[in-house]
This record gives structure tokens, C-alpha cells and sequence, in this order.
């Protein structure tokens, strides 16, 4: 990862010396292991912060959303996604961004790692595909491709779909997987069984909003949830309300959704949220053969209308 | 002040008897994590835990709470008349607050219970809950009570602390709320000095643990308005998602938002908690919004932990050091970097510090 | 111990309509429960929380005076969601209020001094409060000079005209009533804006001489250098201020502006106290 954060650097300082940009936008290293920060450069000094490895999860297309200026965006396969999405629904203009393309080989999942161990982890150290975590009275190397964030696990656009620079050769899509696993055995399920797993995944939601507000789709000024004049959503913890705000902002989210995982990887309860985008990307790639993101050029399924849309939902 | 030593067979049976005469919080397994529940019949606080996810703030003052019922019946006598809810609290008492969070109850406390108004909600359950603390052998990495008016060993807003060493509970017996406590669980016949020594190197050892640390020394020598705008805090917020995390499982914020809610022909008037980092949170109805940038919104949650409250009630920080916010911070904001960089700003040479947008 | 949450019961005795806009009716208050009129003693300055079960509270200024007795008076801005519903309200309804809240004006300083107050737009109704109680006869040889300086859009936008007309009739009081611009021939008051009739009306500032002003933010804005010119001492110029309100008693935390809580530290401040403070209103 190291020769990722020197290209980042090197591309960054160049853009902004030359006035390609007026920021870069990149992670800089946190103050804990595997918390990596969205950072925003304007100067070399600022550029020479930024960095990569395997704790970059966020979608950093969420700091773009709106933004006036000429930005240099570095970007995996998700966000370059989301970059694209933001293109299509005007929430940025392509000749503004100047994108750093990332090819990714997935990140890890600092929830799956941080439960693996009863004391805290004061460093975590990438060589290759291997992770040494330690602590103060441990160490132990693991396989990266174990604890990869599900939806890297299960992920086939590793590569930025659109760029205007790479930090690296393209790696190698994974075809032999299959991200719908338990979508599929959600389906399965009896209508009493889906109801009582899905009260059960978001019991412990504290509506702090993370999982909307760490998505790149959920740009809307006022969310239906903080809407007042009328009120669609009651403000407390009464489960109705939190399934609704659950619920619903999935849908707002369907073929739109590029499952880049932030949703869940800030979520302090660790509630896996993707189980609903899940859904809604697949029911978008049966019924569309739609994945969200993938060109500049298609509208999203659910904005367009095709005489041969699938209407057997239409009774 | 009194001090015995409990076994693992006492404990477990003191804890079983406290239940007849209070309601039982104690830390308990869920799912991946630590949280403070209602103990039942035969079930024993889990004190393998090292903090519990979220604090136990919520016994006290609820996410969501029904301040009053009315009916909108116009046939009614009563119709649009608030009427309280019933608010007699039953004795509770929370086994194993670690130290960090039982400080924040008095710290909230000024808060809630003014001379000129007091909140009878938050006071009522305050006021009948026993806190039972546990002593933390070693420290988290994110811990920094220390450096927040406390300590792993702190005793501030605990009426009993338990210090555990190996299948031996030794207890402090600090207020006499702890040693009613004590009474009804058959605990406490028998002082022990002989302890005393056991507890102090239990408890050097313990600081000693407590690896991070913030100055917070400076801050009250500063003005409002210069912290205020100081040149770091856009680029300090730029990472900021401006989620309620920070704030819902802080163990001393404690903004609510009071709404109304009808169905059918009655309705409830509750507070739910609220927080500074939502733009909602100060938005007037004429659509002006005094901090409608998000780095306003979070200089407003360092500014008012770390400076407002120390100058407001010329006292220690707003904070206890719990670390919760580090932790689960989803973009790492670490209200330690923040701190030292309020601590030690320098009005004269912030002009060399680098700004961005 | 009380709790401060809950409202007194009031049920609402007349309704006026005071702009032709109809954006702004006044509401008259007749508490149900004699006693609770005893509790909420109040001076002028001070704020209500307004409360409509069903709906929520909303903090407004009390328009009345603590000289008139057997009701409480709120001039209310339609704007929001209580206050759309709080104006479809009738005769007889019953509803709630809170306080009295907030402090009031400064009465102790204010006694043997000028006063000149400065009002715009519907920021009026804690000024008709104090002008009503500072023109008692227990009340007018407490304090020297009184200046009044009150603007609007128009003569339709104005408030309480009635009362003002009568005021200006007075000799123990110096109306200057204007509005922004009117093409109405039988205006007999001033035209122009806020501030300009300041600079020409206001008296020189001294350290006898208070200024308490009231309006929207771009009034505040251009009066303020009129009053420096004019030699007034930040001591000396009284604001009341408003912010986003919830609980108004200083608990719920949203309406801070540094560490001072508009509702319970305010919402009353001198401008040197402002000086002081972050510009989050």
C-alpha cells in the first residue's frame, strides 16, 4: 500500500501545483488502527497527509456532493461509482472532478476485527495479503482476503469504472462470487420469520443517522424523517418509526446503491444495514440487469420508463 | 466510609436479594456488545465487560420520554389540557457504572437541577437510583479519564465502588444511599481495613494503565471568541458526517427535542434526545439557521464540552474521558486532538496554522 | 418540586388581527384557573411558551403589560407549523402557556433615565408591553424621557395602531411612527426607514439615555452605527434576541449563543455583552 500513498501524493501535489485542481480529496491516517481519515488537501503540506491501505471504507464521494470547485478525488471501484451516480443526478459536474482512480483488493472490516479480540488493538500492519494486528500482549497475522468487509468479500468492481489517472495496474474482478448469498436466504424465508429477522437487525438502532449521512445517495436538503410541514415520521425510538426510516430510505436508495458499505461500516450499533440495499440491488439486476453506476450514459431503471419493463409485479 | 470484601458466593447472592427492594441494572451481553438491562431472576451482572457500548445515561434519562398525555376529544372536560404522567420512580440500581460514567451524572446534574428550575424527570430518577460502580483494572486504549476529573478508581457520583481482584469484590461503601444498598443485599456486617493496601496498588497500577492523556489546563485562560475562531475547525469538521453518534453515546450530552405526538383522540408530549450536530437542531421556522455550516455544528460540540461549560459553571470539561466518541466516531474526529489543539492555540501564531474548506 | 414542563391551562378570550397581510394576530389569554394568573408574574420583556397540544410550544414575546390585569396578551407571526394551526385557533379554545420566561428589560437600570425605544416590523409586542407599562400613572415619573421610534412596511403592516395613534396624541411620550413608503395621502406619521428616523429623531446618547431595540436583522444592522454616532455606550443598547427554543429554561441546550442560553440568560442583552459573544443568532 505504501507505493499507493506515494502515487496518491505524487498526483495530488502535481495537480495542485500545476491548478488542475483546488483540492484534493483522499484519507489521511486516524488516530486509531483501522480508522482512516477523509481529508481534504489545498496545499502540498496538506497532500503529503494523505495516504492509502486497507481502513479507506468511507465513500468519499459524499464530500463532493454540491461542492463549486475543481476537485481531485481519489476514488476505488465504490466511490468511482458513486462519483458517477453523482454525476447523473447532478450533484457534480464530471469536468470538475479530476478522479484518482484506486484499483482496490477490498477493505477490512475493523468491526469483524475489533471482536476478535478481548483487549484493544493498538496497531494493524498490511504486508501483501497478510495483516499482523497487535496489542499490547499479543500479535497475530491474519489473511486479509478473511476479514474483508462482506461487500469487498463479494465485490466485482474492484476497478474505478471511471478515472482520469491510476495509481496502479488494474487488479484481477472476482467473478467467482456471489454478493446475493443471503439476500437469497432472506427470500427463503416465511413472511412471520423475514419480519422477525429484520425487527431483530435493527433493534439496536439509536436513529444517530450515521448510515444515512455516511451515504453518498442520501443528499436530499431536508430527509423525509427531519421533515416537519407534514410530519411523516415520529422522532422517537417507537419501532414503527425507526423501521420506517429503515425501510424507506432503502427504497430511496434502489438501483441507486452501489453497495460500497458505508451505511455499515459507521454505524456504532453494528447493525448490518446492507441487508436491505441487498434486496433492492438485487430485485434491480434481475428485473433491469441494472447494477447503479457503471456508466455516464444510462439513466437509473427506476427514473426511466422501457416499453419492455418487467410488469408482472402488476396484478 | 466503609470497606468489606465480598466473595464471588456473597456477591451473587447480595445481588439476587437487592432485587426485592431495588430494580436491577447491571451490563449484559448483546449481540456483539455490552449494554445495561433490567437484571432478572438468577441473572448476575457479566463484569467481563470493559465498557458498555452505549453509557447508562438512557436509565436516567430515557432516548425517548413521555413528559405528558392530553386528549384532543372536544367532548371531553379535559380536551388540550397537558396532564403529567405519573413520575414515581421505584429505587433502581446500576451495578458495575465504571467511574468515567458515574462522574457524568453530577456533571449532568447542573444541568437538569438549577436553582431557578429543576427537571423533575431527570431528578426524580437521579435522585432514586443507587449507583454501583466498578473499579477498571486497566485502561482502554481511548481512555483518558485521568485527564477528565476522575480516574479508573474515581469515586465522584458513585454511592459504592467495587474494586475486583481475582473472585474477590472489595467494596467501598461511600454515601449512605450505598449503604442502604449494602443492607438489603445482606452484605456489609463485617468492616476490613486490611484491604487498604491491596486496593492502592490495585488501583497505582490502574492509572498507570491509562496511557492517553489531553492537557486541558489552558483552556479556561482564553476567551470565548478566540477559541471560537480559531482557524482550525473547518478543516478540522471537513471528515464530519454530521451523524448523532458523538452525541447519543456521550455519557454527558444531554439535548432533547420535545414533541407532540396524536393518535386517534389522545396523544403524548415527549422528549426524545436531540443533538447539536443535526442542522435541524437550531433551525428557525423563518428558515434562517444560525449554525447551518457543519463546522459550526461541530465547533459547537468541542466549544461546548470543553469551553462553555468550564466558563459557565467554572468547572473541569464537559467530558469524562469514557473515550465512546473516539471509538465509534465513524470518521474518526478524536476529541483528544481537538482538545490539545483548543488547549494550546495560540492566538498570536494561528496564522500560521494551514485553513481549508 | 414543580414541574417546569407544564403548561397553564388558558383559554383564548379574543382574537385581533392586526396587519392587513393577516400575517399577524394578537391573542388574548384568560388563564382557566384564577391562581395560575398569580403565578405567571411576569415584567416587560419577558417570553411565553405558547402550547397547542397535538402541535408542540412555541416561545413569543409577551405582548401585554403587567399593569393590565385578568389576561395575558402574545402578537403572533405566521410562520411555522404551530403558528399556521395557533391562527386557524378561535374564540374559546383552550390551550396552554408557560413562564413567564426569559429576563425582562433591565426596569431597575432603566428607572430615572431616558428611555428610546426602537422597534420594526411585528418586533414590537415586548415594546407595546413596556411602553404600556412605563405610560401607568404608578409608573410614567419613574423614568425621564421617552422616545419611540416604530417602522413598518406600510400603515397596514404597523401594530397595535390604535394605540399608537393614541400615543401619539400624548405629551409625556415622543412618537415617531414611520413606515418604509406609502401612497396613502392621509399618512400623517413619518416616512423612511428605521434607522434614518433614528439619526434624526433619537436624542444624543449619554449615560441617562438607553436605547432598546427590537427588529429584524438588517434594522439592528444599520441602527447600530447610527446609535455609535450618536454616542451611545454599548452599556446602553438593550436587544432581545430570539433563537430555535424547545424547552425555554435554559435545559434542552439548543438555543446557546457561547455559553449563555437565549431563553434563560437572555433573551435580553446589552450590545457590550454581544460584543462578546460568537454571532450565532
Amino acid at each position: 500500500m505504501k507505493e499507493y500513498t506515494e502515487k496518491i501524493r505524487e498526483i495530488a501535489k502535481r495537480l495542485l501545483n500545476d491548478g488542475t485542481v483546488d483540492m484534493v480529496i483522499g484519507f489521511r491516517k486516524g488516530t486509531l488502527p483501522m480508522m482512516n481519515q477523509p481529508h481534504i488537501a489545498t496545499c502540498t503540506d496538506s497532500a503529503d497527509e494523505l495516504m492509502w491501505d486497507s481502513n479507506c471504507g468511507l465513500n468519499l464521494a459524499n464530500y463532493v456532493t454540491d461542492r463549486k470547485e475543481k476537485i481531485g478525488i481519489v476514488a476505488k471501484g465504490c466511490d468511482s461509482r458513486n462519483l458517477v451516480t453523482h454525476v447523473i443526478e447532478n450533484k457534480i459536474k464530471r469536468d470538475q472532478l479530476y478522479i484518482i482512480g484506486i484499483p482496490c483488493s477490498g477493505m477490512i472490516d475493523h468491526h469483524k476485527i475489533t471482536a476478535m479480540f478481548d483487549t484493544d488493538i493498538t496497531s494493524v500492519k498490511e504486508s501483501g495479503e497478510s495483516i499482523t494486528i497487535s496489542g499490547n500482549d499479543f500479535s497475530k497475522k491474519l489473511i486479509k482476503q478473511d476479514v474483508l468487509c462482506e461487500n469487498c468479500a463479494a465485490c466485482t468492481h474492484r476497478n474505478p469504472v471511471e478515472y482520469d489517472e491510476l495509481v496502479a495496474d488494474l487488479v484481477e474482478e472476482q467473478t467467482d462470487v456471489d454478493p446475493y448469498e443471503s439476500v437469497t436466504e432472506i427470500e427463503s424465508m416465511d413472511a412471520e420469520e423475514k419480519w422477525n429477522y429484520f425487527e431483530d437487525l435493527i433493534s439496536p438502532c439509536i436513529r444517530c443517522y450515521a448510515c444515512r449521512n455516511a451515504c453518498p445517495l442520501c443528499y436530499c436538503p431536508t430527509c423525509f424523517v427531519d421533515e416537519s410541514t407534514p410530519q411523516w415520521v415520529g422522532k422517537s425510538q417507537d419501532p414503527i418509526d425507526v423501521r420506517t426510516f429503515h425501510l424507506l430510505r432503502a427504497f430511496h436508495c434502489a438501483g441507486r446503491c452501489t453497495d460500497c458499505g458505508a451505511c455499515e461500516r459507521v454505524c456504532p450499533m453494528g447493525i448490518k444495514i446492507r441487508e436491505f440495499t441487498k434486496k433492492l440491488n438485487k430485485d434491480c439486476l434481475e428485473l433491469y440487469g441494472w447494477e447503479a453506476g457503471l456508466s455516464l450514459d444510462e439513466r437509473p431503471p427506476l427514473d426511466t420508463f422501457k416499453t419492455d419493463d418487467p410488469d408482472e409485479f402488476i396484478k | 466510609m466503609k470497606l468489606i470484601k465480598i466473595d464471588q458466593q456473597n456477591w451473587n447472592t447480595g445481588i439476587e436479594k437487592a432485587k426485592s427492594a431495588y430494580r436491577v441494572f447491571g451490563p449484559v451481553k448483546e449481540k456483539n456488545d455490552y449494554e445495561f438491562k433490567v437484571l432478572g431472576t438468577n441473572e448476575m451482572p457479566d463484569l467481563n465487560f470493559r465498557n458498555t457500548r452505549l453509557s447508562p445515561k438512557s436509565i436516567i434519562y430515557p432516548q425517548s420520554q413521555v413528559m405528558f398525555t392530553y386528549s384532543i376529544d372536544e367532548t371531553k372536560d379535559d380536551c388540550r389540557i397537558m396532564k403529567e404522567v405519573e413520575n414515581v420512580t421505584s429505587p433502581m440500581a446500576i451495578i458495575g457504572v465504571r467511574p468515567c460514567d458515574a462522574l457524568s451524572f453530577p456533571i449532568v446534574r447542573r444541568n437538569f437541577d438549577t436553582p431557578e428550575y429543576q427537571d423533575t424527570y431527570w431528578i426524580k430518577a437521579y435522585e432514586a437510583t443507587t449507583f454501583v460502580g466498578l473499579a477498571c483494572n486497566s485502561a482502554c486504549d481511548t481512555c483518558f479519564c485521568t485527564s477528565a476529573g476522575t480516574g479508573p478508581f474515581g469515586e465522584e457520583g458513585l454511592d459504592v465502588l467495587i474494586i475486583k481482584d481475582g473472585d474477590d469484590f472489595y467494596t467501598k461503601i461511600i454515601t449512605p444511599k450505598g449503604e442502604a444498598f449494602a443492607e438489603s443485599a445482606g452484605w456489609g456486617k463485617k468492616e476490613q481495613t486490611d484491604i487498604t493496601a491491596k486496593i492502592k496498588e490495585l488501583k497505582t497500577a490502574a492509572e498507570a494503565s491509562v496511557s492517553s492523556t489531553v492537557s486541558t489546563d489552558k483552556l479556561k485562560n482564553k476567551t470565548i471568541l478566540d477559541l471560537y475562531d480559531a482557524p482550525f475547525w473547518e478543516e478540522e469538521a471537513f471528515a464530519c458526517i454530521n451523524c448523532g453518534t458523538c452525541t447519543y453515546v456521550c455519557p454527558t450530552c444531554w439535548c432533547f427535542d420535545v414533541q407532540d405526538e396524536t393518535h386517534g383522540k389522545s396523544g403524548i408530549r415527549m422528549r426524545n434526545w436531540d443533538s447539536c450536530m443535526f442542522p435541524l437542531f437550531t433551525h428557525h421556522a423563518s428558515g434562517h439557521n444560525p449554525r447551518n455550516n457543519k463546522y459550526e455544528r461541530v465547533r459547537q460540540r468541542f466549544m461546548h464540552k470543553l469551553k462553555y461549560y468550564v466558563d459557565k459553571y467554572d468547572s473541569g470539561i464537559q467530558c469524562v474521558g469514557c473515550g465512546r466518541c473516539i471509538r465509534l466516531c465513524p470518521v474518526n474526529i478524536d476529541i483528544r486532538k481537538i482538545c490539545d489543539k483548543m488547549n494550546s492555540f495560540d492566538t498570536e501564531s494561528c496564522k500560521c496554522e494551514a485553513t481549508s474548506s | 418540586m414543580q414541574n417546569p414542563y407544564l403548561p397553564y391551562p388558558v383559554r383564548i378570550d379574543e382574537i385581533i388581527t392586526e396587519t392587513e397581510d393577516k400575517s399577524l394576530k394578537t391573542f388574548k389569554f384568560v388563564f382557566l384557573n384564577a391562581s395560575d394568573e398569580d403565578k405567571f408574574t411576569y415584567e416587560s420583556g419577558q417570553f411565553g411558551e405558547l402550547s397547542i397540544a397535538g402541535l408542540g410550544e412555541i416561545p413569543i414575546g409577551i405582548a401585554s403589560s403587567p399593569v393590565e390585569k385578568g389576561f395575558i396578551k402574545f402578537t403572533v407571526f405566521k410562520t411555522g407549523k404551530v403558528t399556521s394551526y395557533l391562527h386557524a385557533m378561535k374564540e374559546g379554545d383552550i390551550m396552554g402557556v408557560r413562564g413567564p420566561l426569559g429576563h425582562p428589560f433591565p426596569w431597575e437600570t432603566l428607572e430615572g433615565k431616558n428611555i428610546v425605544i426602537i422597534g420594526g416590523g411585528f418586533a414590537f409586542t415586548t415594546l407595546r408591553s413596556s411602553i404600556i407599562s412605563i405610560l401607568d400613572p404608578a409608573n410614567r415619573s419613574k423614568f425621564k424621557d421617552i422616545h419611540v421610534i416604530y417602522g413598518a412596511r406600510s400603515p397596514g403592516m404597523l401594530l397595535y395602531k390604535e394605540e399608537l395613534a393614541e400615543w401619539a396624541q400624548r405629551d409625556d411620550i415622543n412618537m415617531n411612527i414611520t413606515v418604509d413608503g406609502t401612497d396613502d395621502p392621509d399618512w400623517k406619521y413619518l416616512t423612511g426607514f428605521v434607522p434614518t428616523i433614528t439619526e434624526q429623531k433619537a436624542p444624543p446618547g449619554n449615560d441617562d439615555t438607553y436605547a432598546i431595540i427590537c427588529g429584524p436583522p438588517i434594522m439592528i444592522k444599520f441602527t447600530q452605527p447610527v446609535l455609535d454616532n450618536l454616542g451611545y455606550s454599548h452599556d446602553n443598547i438593550i436587544m432581545s434576541l430570539e433563537n430555535r427554543m424547545k424547552c425555554g429554561i435554559g435545559i434542552c441546550g439548543r438555543c446557546n449563543i457561547g455559553k449563555e442560553f437565549v431563553c434563560k440568560d437572555g433573551p435580553v442583552f446589552t450590545l457590550s455583552q454581544l460584543n462578546n459573544m460568537p454571532k450565532e443568532y
